[in-house]
């Protein structure tokens, strides 16, 4: 309402230049200050005027925004012919221009050549209006159906359940209501509403479409058939109705992961495990309410002693690393002061690691647990125990043969240990890395830590070279690197398929256990070799710079496509043609899809087929694009 | 009917200049001024003449200057009256006698020769009384637009522009001084004071003193005022205010307020005291004060009604008698026999309606026989929602309408074409053509379906004609036609046995906001940018009467359910009911802070429901004149408001996305209807929206801009999908 806006006046006024700007495309020169003054602010009058007409177009039309057309319908009322053709593709047709101490904003109008347009296939016709009925309510209720929005968004989910006593706002209160009268129409609302708002209670009645959706779903997502279940745990993860089913969704997975272990069945363990991320991914869900049950049950998942028949052959591991990076995104989402999510998570973990008689599976879970949690909790817990149980390791590994299990379980804690402690180490610890000090300091692990480490560094050091040309372009006003680049160039320009959709490493199947893995494909116009170039920008940005301390975060960042443009030729070649540079992080399964110039980071792991798909968000870098020729 | 296109000036056309006092023909933007200018004054005259106020010396000026201007025009019928009205000897302007080509009768608002038949024999004895009509065309041409500083005049008394401020500031502090009771009233005087001491201010070419002025008491003004401070503030040249209808208005209409005895007196004194001659002239000139004997108001009580251009109705603007009970239902074989007359209802031939027809008389049959059928609503019983979303329209849907049967759908359409689907089974036909019809068998008993063509059988029809967005549609009760209103102008007449158009009815000249045919037929209503509502007449291609007195767009027309009235809303934040019969305002509610948009009349015909941008409903009770409820809960503009079938329940649709059901019953129980009420129209409104409120159903992405009950109280929305 408008009670709370107070009147913004408006006294913009079209500036005085503008008047002599257009005075002069129209062919007057020397126009005197005092007519500028005075036709801008008639001009700023009329414009307001024609606003205020436009708005009323606007309000007919019940758009919420206005259009040209409503602006030229306002012209016609005035009696002003409109502006014919305005159309553009663009959000701000303008373009800008400086020169002699002016600054100019003007209309790009190209000349346009008849034969392309004629010769050009004609757009495919758009779609025509039609007609859908369906149900908005049914006798007060509102359907759960797709034509319908969720029941309860979000944002109210999150409200009840983290503040329960909060007086429910008027909108909501009524949605409340009215799923209340469906089961308790009889009693009069109007009449037991006193002083005293109660929270309306919540039924968890379930229609008959809604029962057989669940039945549908629960048995598509632990039945044989893969394709089932991906279509299952798509409708999980997508649909905005779910709201009503998330206790018997919660309960589902509770109470299988409780028979599934006893039975040791991976398998189903790994599907309600899916089904857990699945629901965590649907946006229209707040699971705050169900974490009672869902916690515990990734929990065992990470932990438990025992998740499968024979742990010597089945990869359980991958079980426990998914179940601990679903974990830590729960962590991440609903940790808050007073549920202390992460500590109580953090404390069981660290509580069971420390314990010696802890199973090496265990402990890997354990390990995972924490690792996934983020760098600052390796650094704190997990860093100062590498020298224990390295030993640990050594003892398993080079001591007398127990158990084949005890050895694989080391050899997995271990590989563990070296890929999440490496990249941490790498980012805390001087150069350089020898392999006594190491040794020294982490003991058993020490010597391969460090190569390690060495290795991190060198994937560090190769973004940093890719994300130096960004902020160097932007810092310095005279990037000094650029130097090396100059070479013939001619300009092209390299397209990606704008459909581009790559498969994410990180959300990945039990099957894969590895950190995000991101791939770099540098792509120039160059014509030249560009792996040339990157190997001298790699050594000048070894220096001590503040474009080297950027790597790291460019590193835990995934930047999906990052086009650089670096101003051509400042100050060494006057008119050099741009050259382009895309970089697309992506995984190494797709990067056989792309030729060019790449030169390819090494990662860790090849992505699975069966994980989400990720579309690749085509943001530029607001850095290339920001940037003007010096 | 094919004469229409035709435009021939003619006798009737003739006649009709004198409403709007310009010629016809060549210049017509001049004319269309012209008739914008009246429309305000022509209000006044009508509502209960204001002009009589103002000093009589001026006032022979200003009618001196008429009769000249009457005269340039060759409207010598107009001036011979205005003579005589005013009592000016005959050789004031030596004006020849009588040339006159008739009685002036013929010179009452909007009325049409019509070419026969009961209503124009009927419409024609209102022209009759001619007197209370006259004196309006002529003060419009009085304020006409060529000189404008007519209009401004008053504006050249030079206070010192300097010590405004100070006056204003002055006064302030007194109000502010004065007992708790008499603030809240006192109060009322700033917004028109504060906007006519600005206008004086810029009129007299002290740019910055007004510039200062805004500034330094803009931020006390009611914040429902914002949309007219904006306004005001770009505006800051005199050259602005030619051809600034918004000021126009506010000067030449008198802002209303309703002030109690004791707190004028204070007032009236203080200033008195203070010799502040400059704000006292203004509250003489250009303030109507309607002072009332009693408590003074409450500042809520005062917020509830004010809002509008040019402030609250006048209480004796509301005090003519409306007949708003039902007309009684013509006796059908099957109906209920002789129903006693309701005492509130006009005249059964009060306004002539169309004989009903035997396919009328079937549909009546069948709408009884539904109405059986149909569910009784309440709080525990609400109804069912089907929503009709319009799927690809690319925000281009401007109207929808369903025909009473819920068997027809029409959209309006921002690319100028209107479509019309059926919803049932049953598809659109057009008839077959003239050389086939020729071959049908006239005698055989299903001659009706034969006329119809098989193979142009579809569920959607495209209307084309329009030139510009269709922004009003109206199905006739019948289903034979379809009116369209449009930003060209026009009003569009199609038949929907042939899916072509039949009348283009020119007059509006400026979009053509809304229209809806009369529940009986034959009649039709339409408003438009140029601030005034016409009724015509599906078979005359003039409008029979034209209800000029808005301020700014009439925005929605809505008939009343006995066609005797008609209630238009408009931007100037006020809603209207007119007389059909005299073409009188009888109603003016305000109260809303925005621009209507919505429109509905009870079943019962005692209540109207209004729905704004500024995203409130209010309820009316039109007998009494009185708000009497105030629904809050959009949050934004609301576009479609309609009752249910028994007018338990109120539904209304809203650009935020929901549809929202209301306890009418409740609303319109609670109120209380003592006398005192009744005749200070001092309204306490207690907040019980969210009591009144029955649900709340949100679409996915699709502001809601139709409702419909059908016959069996099923609820239908409708919408364009907005992704």
């Amino acid at each position: 309402m408008a009670e709370e806006r107070r009147p913004k006046q408006c006294t913009v006024t079209v500036p005085t230049e503008s008047m002599k700007a257009m005075a002069e495309s129209v062919g007057v020169g020397q126009l005197q200050e005092e007519s500028c003054a005075a036709l801008s602010e008639e001009v700023s009058y009329r414009i307001k005027e024609i606003a205020q007409d436009a708005l009323k177009f606007m309000h007919h039309g019940k758009r919420r925004k206005l259009t040209t057309s409503d602006i030229d319908n306002a012209l016609k009322l005035k009696n002003v012919e409109p502006l014919y053709g305005f159309q553009t593709q663009e959000f701000i047709p303008f373009r800008f221009a400086s020169g002699g101490g002016r600054e100019l904003h003007f209309y790009e109008e190209k000349e346009v050549d008849l034969s392309d347009i004629i010769n050009t296939p004609l757009p495919r016709v758009p779609l025509d209006v039609s007609l859908k009925a369906h149900w908005l309510s049914i006798e007060g209720v509102q359907p759960s159906i797709p034509e319908n929005p969720p029941p309860a968004p979000k944002e109210q989910q999150k409200v009840e359940s983290t503040e329960p006593l909060k007086v429910v706002k008027p909108g909501q209160e009524e949605e409340g209501m009215i799923h209340g009268k469906g089961m308790t129409a009889a009693d009069g609302k109007g009449k037991d509403k006193g002083l005293i708002r109660l929270k309306p209670r919540s039924t968890h009645e379930l229609s008959v479409e809604q029962q057989l959706y669940y039945k549908e779903i629960t048995e598509a997502c632990v039945g044989s058939c893969e394709a089932k279940r991906a279509e299952a745990l798509q409708s999980i993860a997508t649909d905005p109705g779910l709201y009503q089913m998330l206790p018997r969704f919660s309960t589902f997975i509770s109470e299988g992961v409780r028979v599934n272990v006893v039975q040791n069945n991976l398998a189903l363990l790994i599907y309600l495990m899916r089904m857990v991320k699945a629901l965590m991914d649907n946006p229209t869900l707040y699971l705050e309410k169900y974490l009672h049950e869902l916690i515990p049950a990734v929990v065992t998942c990470i932990v438990s002693k025992q998740l499968c028949l024979r742990p010597d052959v089945d990869n359980h591991w991958a079980l426990r690393d998914f179940a601990a990076r679903l974990m830590a995104q729960s962590c991440k989402t609903f940790s808050t002061t007073t549920n202390n999510i992460q500590s109580r998570i953090t404390k069981t973990f660290t509580k069971s690691w420390l314990d010696d008689k802890t199973q090496w599976t265990t402990r890997y879970g354990c390990i995972a647990g924490l690792a996934e949690l983020g760098p600052d909790v390796i650094k704190t817990l997990i860093l100062p125990r590498l020298t224990v149980e390295g030993a640990r390791i050594k003892s398993v590994m080079e001591g007398p043969v127990v158990s084949n299990i005890d050895k694989i379980g080391a050899d997995h804690v271990q590989s563990l240990l070296l890929k999440h402690c490496a990249s941490v180490i790498a980012k805390i610890r001087p150069q350089p890395d020898s392999v006594e000090q190491y040794r020294t300091d982490y003991g058993y692990l020490g010597p391969m830590l460090c190569s390690h480490v060495m290795k991190a560094r060198t994937q560090a050091a190769l973004q940093a070279q890719q994300v130096n040309r960004t902020t160097l372009t932007i810092t310095q006003p005279r990037p000094t690197l650029t130097v090396s680049q100059s070479g013939p160039r001619t300009p092209s320009i390299i397209k990606v398929p704008s459909s581009l959709t790559l498969m994410s490493p990180r959300p990945g199947t039990p099957s894969q256990p590895s950190p995000p893995a991101t791939k770099y494909i540098v792509m120039t116009t160059s014509a030249g070799s560009s792996s040339n170039q990157q190997v001298i920008t790699l050594n000048s940005s070894q220096s001590p710079s503040p474009v080297t301390s950027t790597v790291p975060s460019a590193m835990s960042t995934l930047q999906p496509l990052v086009k650089l443009e670096p101003g051509g030729g400042s100050g060494l070649t006057g008119t050099r043609p741009m050259q382009k540079y895309i970089v697309v992080s992506l995984p190494s399964s797709a990067s056989s899809s792309l030729e060019a110039k790449s030169s390819v980071l090494p990662t860790s792991i090849s992505s699975n087929p069966l994980e989400a798909v990720m579309k690749l968000d085509r943001s530029e870098s607001p850095g290339a694009s920001t940037q003007s020729p010096h | 009917m094919a004469a229409v296109q035709g435009g021939q000036v003619d006798a009737v056309e003739e006649k009709d200049i004198k409403t709007e006092p310009s010629n016809d023909g060549g210049g017509n933007n001049n004319a269309n001024d012209g008739r914008l200018l009246s429309t305000s004054p022509g209000s006044s005259s009508s509502t209960g003449s204001i002009k009589s106020a103002a000093g009589p010396p001026e006032d022979q000026q200003t009618l001196l200057a008429v009769l000249q201007f009457l005269r340039k025009n060759k409207l010598t019928e107009s001036v011979e009256i205005l003579r005589r009205e005013a009592g000016l000897p005959e050789d004031s302007l030596e004006l020849k006698g009588g040339d006159s080509s008739g009685s002036g009768s013929g010179a009452a608002a909007g009325s049409v020769e019509l070419a026969g038949g009961d209503a124009s024999s009927l419409l024609s004895r209102v022209t009759s009384s001619a007197s209370t009509v006259a004196p309006a065309p002529t003060k419009a041409a009085g304020e006409d637009q060529p000189d404008v500083n007519v209009v401004l005049s008053a504006y050249s008394q030079q206070g010192d522009p300097p010590l405004y401020q100070v006056y204003y500031s002055g006064l302030k502090k007194f109000i502010e001084s004065v007992l708790d009771c008499h603030r809240a009233e006192l109060s009322q005087v700033f917004y028109p004071l504060f906007v006519h001491m600005y206008l004086e201010l810029v009129y007299n070419n002290h740019e910055s003193e007004a510039k200062a002025f805004f500034e330094k008491f803009s931020g006390d003004q009611e914040c429902y005022y914002e949309d007219d401070l904006r306004i005001l503030s770009s505006l800051s040249k005199r050259e602005h205010m030619r051809g600034n209808e918004t000021l126009l208005d506010f000067r030449t209409s008198k802002f209303v307020l309703r002030i109690s005895r004791d707190s004028y007196q204070l007032l009236k004194r203080h200033l008195q005291e203070r010799q502040n001659n400059q704000i006292w002239n203004i509250i003489q000139e250009h303030l109507y004060i309607d002072i009332f004997d009693g408590m003074p108001r409450s500042k809520s009580q005062i917020d509830a009604m004010s809002g509008s251009l040019a402030g609250e109705g006048k209480r004796e603007a509301n005090k003519a008698k409306v007949y708003y009970g039902l007309l009684k239902e013509p006796e059908i074989d099957m109906g209920s026999k002789s129903k006693k007359q309701d005492p509130n209802a006009p005249a059964q031939t009060r306004i002539p309606l169309p004989e009903l027809k035997d396919s009328d008389k079937l549909d009546k049959i069948m709408y009884m026989k539904e109405a059986t059928k149909r569910i009784r609503l309440g709080p525990e019983i609400l109804p069912s929602i089907c929503f009709y979303t319009f799927l690809n329209a690319y925000q281009g849907l401007t109207a929808v309408d369903f025909t009473d049967d819920s068997s027809l759908i029409a959209g309006g359409f921002a690319d100028s074409t209107v479509r019309v689907w059926s919803v049932t089974p049953k598809k659109l036909r057009k008839v077959k053509s003239a050389a086939d019809l020729n071959l049908i068998d006239k005698e055989s008993d299903d001659v009706l379906e034969r006329i119809m063509d098989e193979k142009t059988a579809s569920e959607l029809k495209i209307l084309y004609g329009h030139s510009g967005p269709v922004y009003g549609i109206s199905f006739s009760p019948d289903r034979n036609y379809l009116l369209s209103s449009s930003e060209d102008g026009t009003v569009r007449l199609w038949s929907l046995q042939t899916f072509t158009c039949l009348v283009g009815y020119k007059g509006h000249n400026y979009p053509v906001w809304d229209t809806q045919f009369s529940p009986h037929g034959y009649y039709f209503i339409s408003g438009g940018h140029d601030r005034v509502a016409r009724l015509w007449a599906t078979d005359h291609y003039q409008p029979l009467r034209i209800f000029s007195g808005h301020l700014a767009d009439v925005t929605c027309t809505r008939f009343h359910p006995n066609s005797n009235y008609v209630a238009t809303g408009s931007s100037d934040r006020t809603i209207r009911v007119w007389d059909v019969l005299t073409g009188n305002c009888v109603r003016i509610f305000t109260g809303h802070k925005g621009p209507i948009h919505s429109l509905a009349f009870s079943p019962n015909g005692k209540f109207l429901a209004s729905g704004a941008t500024d995203s409130r409903v209010l309820l009316w009770d039109i007998g009494h004149g009185l708000m009497i409820g105030e629904l809050k809960g959009h949050t934004d503009t609301v576009y479609s408001l309609r009752f249910s079938r028994d007018g338990e329940i109120l539904a209304s649709g809203s650009m935020d996305n929901t549809v929202r059901l209301w306890n009418a019953t409740k609303a319109f129980d609670d109120l209380e209807t003592d006398d005192f009420t009744a005749a200070t129209g001092h309204v306490h409104l207690h907040d019980n929206s969210q009591e009144l409120l029955l649900g709340a159903y949100t679409s996915k992405s699709t502001p809601v801009i139709h409702l419909h009950f059908t016959r069996r109280n099923l609820l239908l929305a409708a919408g364009g999908y907005n992704p």
